[in-house]
């Protein structure tokens, strides 16, 4: 039998994700990719593989899944409800999946966008150069019920490790740098910005967010005939009536819209992990501060393998104990990292 | 077009984010400012600096993405300041290898409902306005937006008119539609501003291909009228029925 993992149930919008596409924006193609990146290399880091490879980005809620073969998994990104075979998994660790066990990944408990991935990667085929689906582009399509996913050569053994929670899954401040098009908005629809608490639209996808607040909107009538112009992720759009939009990796590539701001790169997951209903909040800070989050948002994810400890279990949780290789062959902190 | 002095906008360089800049001809459309972009676009690539990751045209503007960390605000634009500095990019040629490309099209009907809608707009009976989209010779100005997705113009002055108010749910692809002297050909069903006045059955966008964007910016197309039938005898050419000429 093929190495796979076969889909019993599964969320709708779920997708195979890797870090996307680079070089086809002068076609139309916008990167796209995991909308959390931190939760790519997180998985990465887990299994002790490269952030190249895909994983399954689960959007809101799981699904029930079966291995053809033993396969090592990583869960990371919103932390979900997981059990195999009935027992509760911890989130944000690795863990052996035996061949016909029944993995089973529920709700969200908070953030957005959970994550399965697999030793090896999802091995589908490279469409740009990237097994990400981009459904906005029609390249790739969701995963559905009854999918057999194909999994890549595990290089690779060890499980049972964990990373620290992070505490990016429930909104907060967003930091902001000015844009070309920020000089559209005078200083005072600027400021009444960043006064404003905003809060995540239920409709929110992987192209972007729509941002409610109470109150007048934050619409300018010097930009309502410009030209459409480049998008980068974490731009700020004003429609015509004034809501805010924030757009993500897999928006389209030009707009029409004025921008009011962009969110740093550093801030995105946690921009894409607040929850529906989450709050939101804005800051300008200086390119040099944001120059600044962007050095330790790198100088994080190289250490990220680093960080992986030993998951603490409790012995009396665990069934079948002697059957658990618990660590080995895992020598973390030489994991094939990427470089920036 | 308008603005045809070559040196009416000195070219501006403004971040976009904090890993790229945007280096733009123009505020407004016109056609030096849009063949400056298109040559800087090449330039930029060709150049090959150091930190820059990708490069794209926009209709007057060039995108530019660098890693921040590795090259400065400071020396990008630099660097860009220099480069522009080379040559009267508003005089610059077209890009090389340039085609024309007929693509059979059906004007109003069920298959594109707002061609009366959008005759009205620019005060112009069914007709003529079906005479001067069809008869038009447009350039594709940039890809953007969705994968392989043209913008392209100009059209007679009478189309400058404006989008919609509210959004048509969605345009199928194949989609002719039209705004501010610009036709877009969609790539992808996608919702749109703009009024639908003609179908094709053109497939811009071939993830599987080795070519996966049947068109480039400096191509040139005219969207000839033609009958549902001929349309329908087309539906499994990816073409749809195109000619395909070069231009010299």
């Amino acid at each position: 039998m093929t190495r796979a993992l076969n889909v019993h149930r599964i969320a709708p919008g779920a997708t195979v994700q890797d870090r996307g596409r680079t070089g086809y924006r002068a076609f139309g193609v916008s990167q796209g990719g995991a909308a959390d990146p931190l939760a790519l290399a997180e998985g990465a880091a887990l299994l002790g593989q490269s952030v190249d490879c895909a994983a399954l980005e689960l959007p809101g809620s799981g699904g029930v899944f079966e291995a053809t073969e033993p396969l090592r998994i990583a869960l990371t990104g919103a932390p979900m409800r997981a059990t195999l075979d009935g027992a509760p998994l911890v989130w944000n660790a690795s863990h052996a999946l035996p061949a016909g066990s029944r993995l089973e990944i529920g709700g969200v408990t908070a953030g957005s966008y959970g994550y399965l991935h697999v030793g090896g990667g999802f091995d589908l085929p490279l469409q740009l150069g990237s097994r990400s689906a981009h459904l906005a582009a029609g390249v790739g399509t969701a995963v559905q019920a009854g999918d057999s996913l194909p999994v890549g050569e595990d290089t690779r053994s060890g499980v049972g490790l964990c990373l620290p929670q992070d505490s990016r899954f429930d909104g907060g401040v967003l930091r902001l740098v000015e844009s070309f098009q920020t000089a559209f908005f005078d200083p005072a629809t600027r400021d009444r910005f960043t006064e404003t608490t905003f809060t995540r639209d239920a409709r929110a996808n992987r192209m972007g967010m729509r941002l409610d607040s109470a109150g007048e909107g934050f619409a300018t009538s010097a930009g309502l005939n410009i030209l459409s112009e480049s998008i980068v992720p974490g731009d700020i759009q004003i429609t015509g009536d004034g809501t805010p939009y924030l757009l993500l990796r897999e928006s389209q590539t030009t707009g029409g819209y004025p921008r009011i701001a962009t969110v740093i790169p550093a801030d995105l997951p946690r921009a894409v992990q607040t929850p529906s209903g989450g709050v939101l909040r804005f800051r300008f800070v200086l390119r040099d501060d944001a120059l600044e989050a962007e050095r330790k948002m790198r100088d994080h994810l190289r250490a990220l393998p680093k960080l992986c400890v030993p998951l603490v279990r409790d012995p009396s949780q665990i069934r079948d104990l002697l059957s658990y290789q618990l660590i080995s062959g895992v020598t973390a902190g030489d994991a094939p990292y990427e470089k920036e | 077009m308008t603005g045809a002095t070559s040196s009416s906008f000195d070219p501006l360089i403004r971040s976009a984010g904090l890993n790229a800049v945007l280096v733009s001809f123009g505020d407004a459309l016109t056609e030096p400012a849009n063949r400056a972009a298109l040559a800087f676009s090449a330039a930029v690539a060709r150049a090959g600096i150091d930190g820059i990751e990708e490069c794209a045209p926009s209709l007057v503007s060039v995108f530019v993405q660098f890693d921040p960390l590795h090259l400065s605000l400071e020396v990008v634009t630099a660097k860009l300041t220099a480069l522009l500095a080379e040559q009267d990019w508003y005089a610059a040629p077209m890009p090389e290898g340039r085609r024309f490309i007929r693509v059979p099209t059906v004007y109003g009907t069920d298959l594109a409902p707002q061609l009366e809608e959008a005759a009205q707009a620019a005060g112009l009976s069914v007709e003529t306005a079906i005479a001067q989209l069809s008869e038009a010779r447009v350039r594709v100005q940039t890809i953007g937006f969705a994968p392989g997705q043209p913008y392209l113009g100009l059209l007679p002055e009478a189309w400058n008119i404006p989008r919609q108010t509210a959004l048509t749910k969605a345009v199928p692809e194949g989609a002719l539609v039209v705004a501010i002297r610009q036709f877009v050909l969609f790539s992808v069903a996608n919702p749109t501003g703009w009024r639908h006045v003609g179908q094709t059955a053109l497939q811009l966008f071939r993830a599987d291909n080795d070519t996966p964007f049947f068109l480039r910016p400096g191509d040139e197309v005219q969207f000839v009228q033609a009958s549902p039938d001929v349309l329908q005898r087309h539906k499994h050419d990816p073409d749809g029925g195109a000619v395909i000429e070069a231009i010299r």
